[in-house]
């Protein structure tokens, strides 16, 4: 039985629909994220769990008891809110005190965990600042350890990261995979950058206008998105119109308008004549000589309209002959040059039959 | 863990480098000088001249003699100073003074205290309630200020007679309570209205009930308000003569009518500023006292 159920729950503000027949199951110890362009129901969501609203429909379990009516006082679960929402007139160990204070501990156990969990957050030396004393990224640890220090069942984090600039952005996300494997809580983490979202999680949930999309692994959601919002709003991919030839079989026969046949694997929602859209990422597209002989399942030839230099990488664009552009990536392994081709070089382009996904309409 | 203390050991100090830059601001250039100067030039002009001047001539005149019909006698007579300590030795040499001090103060701090309990529910109840209702409420709260005080005391002395509560100190009470609860619920409610709402909800998901949530976070967060409030209705109610003497029996009259009588009946213009010097002494000395104990400590805004 999973630690957190959610059961076709819903919720509507007015017309619109927050949530929309959300249905989800968390883990015990996982690193459980939300990703989803703004204004598509997380923090709505996250919200029905922590017990700050209630659904109009379906239920919340968690550890398969209905939490339906029970306050978000007596809810074993923590969040962290995006704008950390620490106690201004509090010190930094009377804000981490406060939940062993309402759970009722003994001040010597109070003090104990105390100095355990500042430890553990590096903020021993800041106990007795007040919060306006400390910077953005202390802050977070200071609204982290709040969070943590009782130990919650589950641990809400909405959009913790928001607030922080880029660099110390990337060195908390890694501070937070290390800081959940080690307390073993639940994580449930809110963010839209789906960056984020891939490097921390165990699982992903992708999220759009109150429905959940897909949910998987992150190189599941990466590699296998199953519609095209996922597909669209995970990295970048190439899509190009398709209509089904041959489905069923060892393989799919797909043909783009004006370029011919891409042969892809099977799946099993394709059927003949059907119309869809074929997902490819650049990093899977190779790029070769145009007069190469070439192995490839798929392979076409197109011109180079532009390239992008990216330092690690370059993007081209690669007009194929029905007009449409495909994006490539090379790894620019020599160092001095923007790139290894010129705009306007014929090449040719190529990826095996599993690189890429049909996606119907 | 190690990942935590690297990074504690890196960024962190960097980070509190700029945030304390930040805090330390540039030097103001000389122009920048000038401005403020300029800028705060009329208000020190009005406050010299319609605060410090006057406050500094009641001085003087508390050490003055009565002239010979009512006035004051001039400071040098026959190239002899008539300065003297009569004024303060007369205050000081009769209980009745000290009574009636101590009344006054009796009668601030209930009414201060009445205030807050009856603003403090209301201005919370404003702070919280619906958005669109907040504006017509705190006009409502305001709207008796419109019409003239004098006029609202005699409404309730048609109230209170009747009802045979007249002239007691309990109608001194409800008139002062009425007419300066407007100025503790505006304080008390712009303060709650700034509270963070995210607060209150973090508070609850970490675990506190809603009286927990008001005793220490509301609360707390609240006194700045209280204080204002507070200092807003003690210190006219300490100078308040009309009141008691509409509401009030004759026994209830506190120092703000015994200055009165001092300038407009007994002509006894030094006494009057002794009165009023030794008031306004005690409220800085009170003004003082409160500070000290809820003195900014660290960090608190
Ligand atoms: N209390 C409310 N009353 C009315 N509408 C609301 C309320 N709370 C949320 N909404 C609406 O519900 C939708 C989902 O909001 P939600 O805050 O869950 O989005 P989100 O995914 O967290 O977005 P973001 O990434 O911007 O935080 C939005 O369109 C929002 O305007
Ligand atoms: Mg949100």
């Amino acid at each position: 039985m999973a630690l957190l159920e959610i059961r076709k729950v819903s919720r509507r503000f007015g017309n619109l629909k927050a949530l929309d027949d959300v249905s989800l199951s968390i883990e015990a110890g996982e690193f459980f994220t939300l990703l989803g362009p703004s204004g598509c129901g997380k923090t709505t969501l996250l919200r029905l769990i922590a017990g700050f609203d209630e659904p109009d429909s379906g239920e919340v379990l968690l550890d398969a008891q209905p939490l339906a009516g029970i306050p978000a006082e007596k809810r074993p679960v923590h969040t962290v809110f995006q704008s950390y929402a620490l106690f201004p007139h509090m010190t930094v160990a009377q804000n981490v005190a406060f939940p062993l204070q309402m759970a009722g501990k003994h001040p010597e156990e109070i003090g104990r965990r105390l100095g355990e969990v500042l430890e553990m957050v590096h903020l021993a030396d800041k106990a007795q600042q007040f919060p306006n004393e400390l910077s953005g990224g202390q802050k977070q640890r200071v609204a982290l350890a709040r969070a943590l220090i009782n130990k919650p069942r589950l641990l809400l984090l909405d959009e913790p990261l928001a607030a922080l600039d880029a660099k110390l952005r990337e060195q908390i996300t890694s501070e937070l995979i290390a800081l959940q494997r080690d307390v073993g809580i639940t994580f449930v983490f809110v963010t839209h950058s789906q960056q984020e979202a891939l490097a921390v999680s165990h699982r992903v949930a992708v999220m759009n206008g109150g429905r959940v999309e897909q949910v998987g692994a992150p190189e599941q959601i990466y590699g296998f998105p199953r519609n095209r919002f996922v597909a669209d709003f995970i990295g970048t991919i190439n899509l190009l119109p398709v209509e089904v030839r041959v489905a069923g079989g060892d393989a799919l026969r797909l043909v783009a308008n004006g370029l011919g046949e891409i042969v892809s694997t099977p799946v099993a929602e394709a059927s003949t004549g059907q119309r869809g859209a074929y997902a490819v990422r650049p990093e899977r597209v190779r790029i070769f000589s145009a007069g190469d002989v070439c192995e490839l399942d798929n392979h076409f030839q197109g011109t180079v309209n532009e390239h992008l230099y990216l330092g690690d990488v370059t993007v081209y664009k690669i007009a194929l002959d029905n007009g449409a552009v495909l994006e490539a990536l090379l790894a620019n392994s020599t160092s001095g040059r923007t790139g290894f081709l010129e705009r306007g070089a014929v090449v040719g382009v190529g990826w095996h039959r599993s690189a890429g996904v049909y996606l119907r309409d | 863990m190690v990942r935590w203390s690297e990074w504690a050991g890196t960024v962190a100090p960097g980070f509190i480098c700029v945030t304390e830059s930040r805090q330390a601001g540039r030097s103001p250039g000389p122009g920048e000088n000038l401005q403020k100067w300029l800028v705060s030039l009329p208000p020190t002009l009005f406050l010299l001249a319609f605060l410090v001047a006057p406050a500094l001539l009641m001085v003087v005149a508390s050490f003055q003699q009565v002239g010979d019909f009512g006035g004051l006698l001039p400071v040098l007579e026959n190239g002899q100073s008539t300065l003297s300590l009569e004024a303060y030795r007369f205050f000081f040499g009769d209980w009745i003074y000290a009574e009636i001090f101590l009344r006054s103060f009796l009668v601030a701090t209930a009414t201060t205290l009445l205030c807050l309990l009856l603003a403090y529910p209301l201005a919370l109840l404003i702070a919280t309630g619906g958005k669109r209702h907040r504006d017509l409420l705190v006009l409502l709260v305001i709207l008796p200020l419109a019409s003239n005080f004098l006029i609202r005391i005699y409404a309730w002395m048609i109230v209170l007679g009747p009802a045979e509560l007249l002239y007691t100190p309990f109608a001194v009470i409800v008139g002062m309570v009425y007419v300066h609860l407007p100025f503790m619920i505006l304080p008390l409610y712009t303060n709650l209205e700034s509270h963070d709402p995210a607060l209150l909800e973090a508070a609850q998901d970490l675990g506190a009930g809603a009286w927990t949530r008001f005793w220490r976070i509301t609360l707390p967060l609240s006194l700045p308000g209280v204080w204002s409030g507070s200092a807003l209705v003690f210190i006219p109610v300490l100078g308040m003569f009309a009141i008691p003497e509409l509401l009030g029996g004759t026994r209830d009259i506190l120092i703000g009518n015994l200055i009165k009588e001092q300038f407009l009946d007994n002509r006894d213009w030094p006494l009057g500023s002794t009165l009023s010097i030794l008031l306004t002494a005690a409220v800085l000395l009170l003004a003082w006292l409160a500070a000290w104990a809820g003195r900014p400590r660290r960090g608190r805004a």
